[in-house]
């Protein structure tokens, strides 16, 4: 039984993630291909910065731990570094590896996150 | 029986689509080494033997499902014969077509395009888990050209009751479509008892292949249809000028058919009557039975009837999503599908975003079900400590 997918800190972070809540208005929002994840982010942007970032919706252990993980990161950080974020850095956030199925999961912070930063 | 099967993979997952037996396997390939020709056309003994396979199929599938032949049209699925009907039913601006909320998107975004034309789209609600056939009598009126429902919902696993609905809209002058594409594999299916206007279902769904699918019509409507595509086999003549239509089904069939679709249709349809739909049905209301038994587990809660029901289960567990369920499950080697199943407006009905869900095929044993409900326990145990 390979489960190296639901290392306790995953498990923590979809129990309990960082930046849940919300800001005034949803900046953006996206559903998962994979039918039954949907992630809304909140962007607080001063002078080219994330001043704040909170997000809500609904998703699975995987979803909402990378989202939990990738607001930490980019609190604070310039909208520039946050733009060039990769597919790689999420992955490394979570460090546990991901199958190509559940990779829409994870990707779908970094799209709604950069997508967010569009808007 | 079912190569893919011998490893020990729990496939509960045959409302996605089943597994084949070998014989089916068998005669796709022994098509393609022996009997395969372009139909209808040639002269020659291999060309004869390969439209013969083929028309072959088709009086299987007439006799299957209880009616004439040329009352049997293949096409690539359910999905395909539903379109077909959106596109060659003549419906004009404020016609009314009535839904249900639990249709699957192919009998609901087919028909929404409708709208675009002045047609009127309305849904029966739910009553709990079943159709509100009160709402159903009031919203069927005299502006009610088409019922279309799902026989069997690929979420509830609830069996409507299409011969209330048949009443209600013919009484009403409209006619009556539906999607079997659930309903075909677990019960017997007699279009004429039915009293449905239109069936439709997919192969992949009952133990053939992939890409090939069945629309039932009436005969005087069939005929009183424009067809859907154009082109080469549908036709009786063309000139430069127009052409006119061959005879049914031919007049909707267009181009050069999933001859080997169609043939393992066939003898899907020859392996289901030699087992028997009647057993078939009686089988899996045992094994249903069974499933509901066991089902009461503590933050497991079932979407769907008690009764009134085929074997398909939705579910949720408290506190943990269905794409996780299903990862833990696939851990055991177990197959269950995760997400909306394609029916986001009754997801929302419901008030769930997305279920996990068990289906069970002719395969499906009662081993397989205390293997899901072990396992069940462990996904629990993952997210909640044991």
């Amino acid at each position: 039984m390979d489960l190296e997918l639901y290392k306790e800190n995953i498990i923590e972070h979809y129990k309990h993630p960082a930046n849940k809540g919300s800001l005034e208005k949803v900046t953006f929002r996206d559903l998962n291909p994979l039918c039954g994840d949907e992630l809304s982010v909140y962007l607080d942007i001063v002078d080219g910065f994330v001043k704040d970032v909170k997000f809500d919706g609904q998703g699975c252990a995987i979803s909402i731990a990378a989202m939990s993980m990738l607001t930490e990161k980019v609190k604070g950080m310039s909208v520039e570094n946050v733009k060039s974020l990769r597919n790689e850095d999420v992955l490394q956030l979570l460090g546990i590896p991901i199958s190509h199925t559940r990779m829409k999961c994870a990707m779908l912070s970094l799209r709604v996150v950069q997508g967010g930063l569009d808007c | 029986m079912f190569p893919i099967l011998k490893d020990g993979l729990v496939y509960l997952d045959s409302a996605a689509t089943t597994q084949k037996p070998q014989r089916v396997i068998d005669r796709i390939n022994k098509y393609y080494s022996e009997e395969n020709a372009n139909v209808h056309r040639g002269i020659y003994t291999l060309s004869e033997v390969a439209t013969i396979a083929y028309e072959d199929s088709r009086d299987k599938v007439a006799s299957f499902i209880g009616c004439s032949s040329e009352e049997v049209i293949f096409t690539k699925g359910t999905t395909e014969s539903l379109n077909l009907l959106t596109k060659c039913l003549e419906l004009q601006e404020g016609d009314e077509v009535v839904l249900s909320v639990m249709e699957h998107h192919s009998n609901l975004v087919p028909w929404q395009q409708l709208t675009k034309k002045g047609i009127v789209v309305k849904f029966i609600p739910l009553k709990g888990f079943e159709l509100d056939m009160e709402a159903a009598a009031k919203l069927i009126t005299s502006k009610t050209r088409i019922v279309s429902i799902v026989h069997m919902s690929n979420v509830l696993g609830v069996i409507n009751d299409i011969q209330r609905l048949a009443d209600l809209v013919h009484f009403n002058g409209g006619l009556l479509i539906v999607d079997g594409a659930q309903s075909i594999a677990h019960m017997p299916i007699n279009v004429k008892d039915l009293d449905c206007d239109f069936f439709a279902f997919s192969a992949h769904k009952m133990y053939g292949p992939t890409g090939v699918g069945v629309l039932y019509g009436r005969k005087e409507l069939l005929n009183g249809m424009e067809p859907f595509m154009f082109g080469g086999d549908m036709i009786k003549e063309v000139k430069l000028s127009g052409s006119t239509w061959n005879d049914l089904p031919h007049k909707f069939e267009a181009g050069t058919p999933n001859i080997a679709g169609v043939i393992g249709l066939g003898e899907a349809v020859d392996y289901l009557s030699e087992l028997g739909m009647e057993k078939v049905m009686k089988d899996e209301e045992e094994l249903v039975t069974y499933f509901l038994s066991k089902l009461p587990v503590s933050g497991v809660k079932l979407i769907g009837p008690i009764s009134g029901r085929g074997g398909v289960f939705s579910f949720t567990v408290e506190g943990i999503h269905p794409h996780d369920v299903s990862e833990i499950m696939n851990s055991f080697n177990i197959a269950v599908r995760a997400g909306h199943h394609c029916a986001m407006p009754l997801m929302k009905e419901l008030g769930v975003n997305g279920t996990t869900r068990v289906s069970f095929g002719i395969y499906t044993t009662k081993e397989d079900v205390d293997k899901f409900f072990s396992a069940l326990e462990k996904v629990k145990e993952v997210f909640n400590g044991s």
